[in-house]
C-alpha cells in the first residue's frame, strides 16, 4: 500500500510552522525517491501537538508531533512511512487521550479527510443527511431538527428547528440561508476549523436548511481575519456546484440552491445577526431592532435563517442518524455535543467535542492539564469577551446552557480562556469595557457612552481614587448597560466586568504603588 | 498624490472594479474590499464613483467605509502586521509582546513606518487562540510569538 501522509493546512497548524514542514517533506521525499501521497488536511484540533503529521499505513493511522521542519529527515530515517518509532511518535492518532475521550459528531471528519475531496467526504458518510433530506417533506426536516434538541451554537442557544419553522411557514418569493461565520469571540476557532477542515459539512447543512425552509440562496459571512477559511470555502462551493450538490438541482432534486461567500470587514458587532444582515446588504453594521425577526424580515426584507457555522454543520448528522441519536447525548435542555475550544494559558489547548455535561473543572484540569506556565489557575473566561470570569470555586459548573446562566455566566460559542495567577482582573474588567467601546455600533447610549465611562472609572479604581464610590458607579453603569442596550454587546459586557469584581475582589482592593505599576 | 492625472487614473481603475461587482446582491462591501485590494486603501477619489454606480449619496458610502475597522483611508505599508490583543492572547503575555513589537518596528498601533515598510494594526482575535499570542503578517498566521519571532518579523518586513 502506498502510504498517505497528512500534513495540516489549517491556519493554526500553519501558525506553528506547518508550511515549512510540508516543504521539508516535499524536498526530502523527492531526494529519497519515495512515492507518497500527500494530503493537506484540516486540524484534528490538538494544537498542543501541531503541526501534527499523520501517516496512513496498512497497519493504521499514526501521528507524530509537534513536528518542525528540522525533524523531517530524522522522521523519515526512523521509518515514519511505516509508522516507525521516533521521539515525536504519538501512536495511533485515535488513541491519543485528548482525542480518544471526545465524542466527535460535528467534527467527525475534521482533520481526517482531504477537505476539498468530495469523494473523501462521501467515503466518510458525507452527503447522507442531504440525501435523506431531498426525499423528505420540508416540514418533516424541520420536525427532525426540532426533535433533535439542537440549539444555536452561536451564543444565544435558540432552538434551531423552531427558527427554521418560522421561515418555513413564511410565504415569500425569496428566502435566504445566512451562515454566521463571523466568529469574533476570543478563544473560539471551531467555525474556522470546520471551514478549513471539512467545508462540505457546512455546505451540506446549509443545503438541508434551504430545502427545509424553501430558500434559494445562501451566504456564508466570514470574518476577514480568516483568509484561509475564505479560500477553502470558496473552492469547496465551486466543487460542490460542479458536482451538482449545489446549483439548480440539488442532488438531482427539484430544489435549487446556491451559496456565496462574503467577507466581513473587521467589526465584531457584525456577528450579531441583524448587524450582519445590514453588512451583507452593504450598510453600516448597525444592529436592527427586533421585531421584525430576521426569520420573517431578514436579508433584503425576506424571510431568512441566520445560523452559526456549528449549528448548520451539526444538521447533516442529525438527518443522517436521526433526531433520537443526537438527542441522546447531553444533559437537561442542552442536547447533543458541543465543541469546546480550550485556549489561552493551558498545557493542552485545542478543540474538544463532547456531550454537554462535563464540568468546567474537568475541562480545565483534566483535559487541558492546567496552565501552560505551570502556575495555578486563577480565572477562566467562558463564552468570549461577553462571558463571565469563573474562579476555581465554580469549577463544578457543568457545561449546560442553564447551569451557566444560573451562575451568572454563559456558554456562548463555547470558547474558554484560562488565566494563571498573574492575571490582573481589574485590567481585564477594564479591557471588557474598552472592547465594548471600540466595537459598539453606536446605536444605544448606555453601550456607546457607558463603556467609555466604565473604562475611565475602573482606571480611577486602579489608581486608588475614591475606590468604593467608583466601584458602586461601575455596578450602576453595568445595570444601565444591561437594561438599556439593544443587543448583547452592550447588554452582556457587564458579565465579564461584574464577575471579575464579584469573584476577585482582592484585585480591586487598594494596592501598594509598586504592585499597581507591575 | 492628488494631482489630476493620478486622480483620474484612480477613478478609472475604481470604475472597473465597481463595474465588475455592481451586479451582485449587496455589492458595496465586495466593492470596498476590491478597492482596498487594488489600492491598499480605499481612496477618496473612488467614493464618488461608487456612490454614483450604486445610486447612493457620497455621505452614505463614506459612512460605510468609516464604520468598518478594515478599510484604510490612507495608504498602508508594504506589509501589514495584525497583532492580536484579545483575552486569550493576553493570557499568554500579549501585552508584553505588543510592547516588543512596537519597539522593534518603531511605530505604534494604527501607524505606518516612516520608510513605508509596515503598518501595525491591532486585531481582536485571529482564531489562533490555542497558539497564543498570535499575529498575522500579510495574511499568514503566526503563533506562539516570543522575542525571537518578533525579531524575525521585524527583519522580514524591512527586507
Ligand atoms: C455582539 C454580538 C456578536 C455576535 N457574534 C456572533 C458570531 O460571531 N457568530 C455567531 O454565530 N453568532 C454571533 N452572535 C449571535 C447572533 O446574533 C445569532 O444569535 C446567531 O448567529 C444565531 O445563530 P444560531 O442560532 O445558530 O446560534 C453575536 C451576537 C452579538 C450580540
Ligand atoms: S448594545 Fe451597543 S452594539 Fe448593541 S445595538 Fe446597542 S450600541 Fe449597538
Amino acid at each position: 500500500m502506498r502510504p498517505t501522509l497528512y500534513i495540516p493546512a489549517d491556519s493554526g497548524a500553519l501558525a506553528l510552522g506547518a508550511a515549512r514542514v510540508a516543504r521539508a517533506f516535499e524536498t526530502e521525499l523527492l531526494r529519497r525517491g519515495l512515492d507518497v501521497k500527500v494530503v493537506r488536511n484540516g486540524s484534528r484540533g490538538l494544537y498542543f501537538l501541531e503541526p501534527m503529521v499523520e501517516v496512513e499505513t496498512a497497519a493504521g493511522r499514526f501521528a507524530y508531533g509537534p513536528v518542525r521542519a528540522g525533524d523531517v529527515a530524522s522522521l523519515l530515517d526512523a521509518g515514519l512511512l511505516d509508522g516507525g518509532k521516533h521521539p515525536l511518535f504519538l501512536g495511533e492518532t485515535e488513541k491519543i487521550p485528548f482525542l480518544a475521550r471526545q465524542t466527535r459528531l460535528t467534527f467527525a471528519r475534521c482533520g481526517v479527510i482531504d477537505p476539498l475531496s468530495l469523494d473523501d467526504y462521501r467515503a466518510h458518510d458525507g452527503l447522507k443527511g442531504l440525501e435523506k433530506a431531498v426525499a423528505m417533506a420540508p416540514a418533516d426536516i424541520v420536525q427532525t431538527v426540532t426533535e433533535s434538541g439542537l440549539r444555536g451554537r452561536g451564543g444565544a442557544g435558540f432552538p434551531t428547528g423552531i427558527k427554521w419553522k418560522t421561515v418555513h411557514d413564511a410565504a415569500a418569493d425569496r428566502k435566504y440561508i445566512v451562515c454566521n461565520a463571523d466568529e469574533g469571540d476570543s478563544a473560539t476557532f471551531a467555525d474556522r476549523m470546520i471551514m478549513e477542515g471539512d467545508p462540505f459539512v457546512l455546505i451540506e447543512g446549509m443545503a438541508i436548511a434551504a430545502i427545509a425552509t424553501g430558500a434559494q440562496k445562501g451566504f456564508v459571512y466570514i470574518r476577514s481575519e480568516y483568509p484561509h477559511a475564505v479560500a477553502t470555502m470558496r473552492e469547496a462551493i465551486r466543487i460542490a456546484t460542479n458536482a451538482g450538490v449545489l446549483g439548480p438541482s440539488v442532488l438531482g432534486s427539484p430544489h435549487g440552491f446556491d451559496i456565496e461567500v462574503r467577507v466581513g470587514a473587521g467589526a465584531y458587532v457584525c456577528g450579531e445577526e441583524t448587524s450582519l444582515l445590514n453588512s451583507l446588504e452593504g450598510k453600516r453594521g448597525v444592529v436592527r431592532a427586533k421585531p421584525p425577526l430576521p426569520a420573517l424580515e431578514g436579508l433584503f426584507g425576506k424571510p431568512t435563517v441566520v445560523n452559526n457555522v456549528i449549528s448548520l454543520a451539526s444538521v447533516p448528522i442529525v438527518l443522517d442518524r436521526g433526531a433520537a441519536f443526537y438527542k441522546d447525548f447531553g444533559m437537561g435542555r442542552s442536547r447533543g455535543t458541543i465543541p469546546i475550544q480550550i485556549a489561552g494559558n493551558v498545557r493542552r489547548g485545542g478543540l474538544f467535542e463532547a456531550a454537554f455535561g462535563l464540568t468546567l473543572g474537568e475541562i480545565v484540569e483534566d483535559v487541558a492539564g492546567g496552565t501552560a506556565s505551570g502556575r495555578p489557575v486563577k480565572a477562566v473566561q467562558v463564552g468570549g469577551p461577553l462571558g463571565a470570569y469563573f474562579p476555581p470555586s465554580l469549577f463544578t459548573t457543568p457545561f449546560d446552557y442553564e447551569a451557566f446562566a444560573q451562575k451568572d455566566g454563559l456558554i456562548g460559542h463555547a470558547g474558554i480562556t484560562v488565566f494563571d495567577d498573574s492575571a490582573d482582573m481589574l485590567a481585564l474588567a477594564k479591557f471588557a469595557f474598552s472592547f465594548c467601546a471600540i466595537e459598539s455600533c453606536g446605536k444605544c447610549t448606555p453601550c456607546r457612552v457607558g463603556s467609555v465611562r466604565g473604562a475611565e472609572v475602573l482606571e480611577k479604581v486602579a489608581t486608588g481614587v475614591a475606590r468604593e464610590d467608583n466601584l458602586a458607579l461601575v455596578a450602576e453603569l453595568c445595570e444601565t448597560m444591561k437594561f438599556g442596550s439593544l443587543c448583547a454587546l452592550g447588554g452582556f459586557t457587564p458579565y465579564p466586568v461584574m464577575s471579575a469584581i464579584t469573584h476577585f475582589p482582592q484585585d480591586f482592593a487598594p494596592r501598594p504603588r509598586a504592585q499597581a505599576a507591575e | 498624490m492628488g494631482m489630476q492625472p493620478q486622480g483620474t487614473e484612480t477613478a478609472a481603475r475604481a470604475a472597473q472594479i465597481v463595474e465588475a461587482l455592481r451586479g451582485v446582491e449587496g455589492p458595496l462591501l465586495p466593492i470596498l474590499h476590491g478597492l482596498q485590494e487594488e489600492f491598499g486603501h480605499v481612496p477618496a477619489e473612488a467614493l464618488p464613483v461608487v456612490a454614483e454606480a450604486l445610486n447612493l449619496s457620497r455621505a452614505e458610502v463614506h459612512g460605510v467605509v468609516t464604520f468598518y475597522h478594515d478599510f484604510r483611508r490612507e495608504p498602508g505599508g508594504r506589509h501589514v502586521l495584525k497583532l492580536c490583543r484579545a483575552e486569550a492572547c493576553q493570557s499568554m503575555g500579549a501585552e508584553a509582546i505588543a510592547r516588543q513589537v512596537q519597539e522593534a518596528l518603531g511605530i505604534g498601533f494604527h501607524e505606518t513606518a516612516a520608510d513605508g515598510s509596515v503598518t501595525l494594526e491591532p486585531v481582536y482575535c485571529l482564531g489562533l487562540c490555542a497558539c497564543a499570542p498570535s499575529a498575522m503578517l500579510d495574511g499568514e498566521p503566526i503563533g506562539r510569538l516570543d522575542a525571537a519571532t518578533v525579531a524575525e518579523i521585524a527583519a522580514e518586513v524591512r527586507r
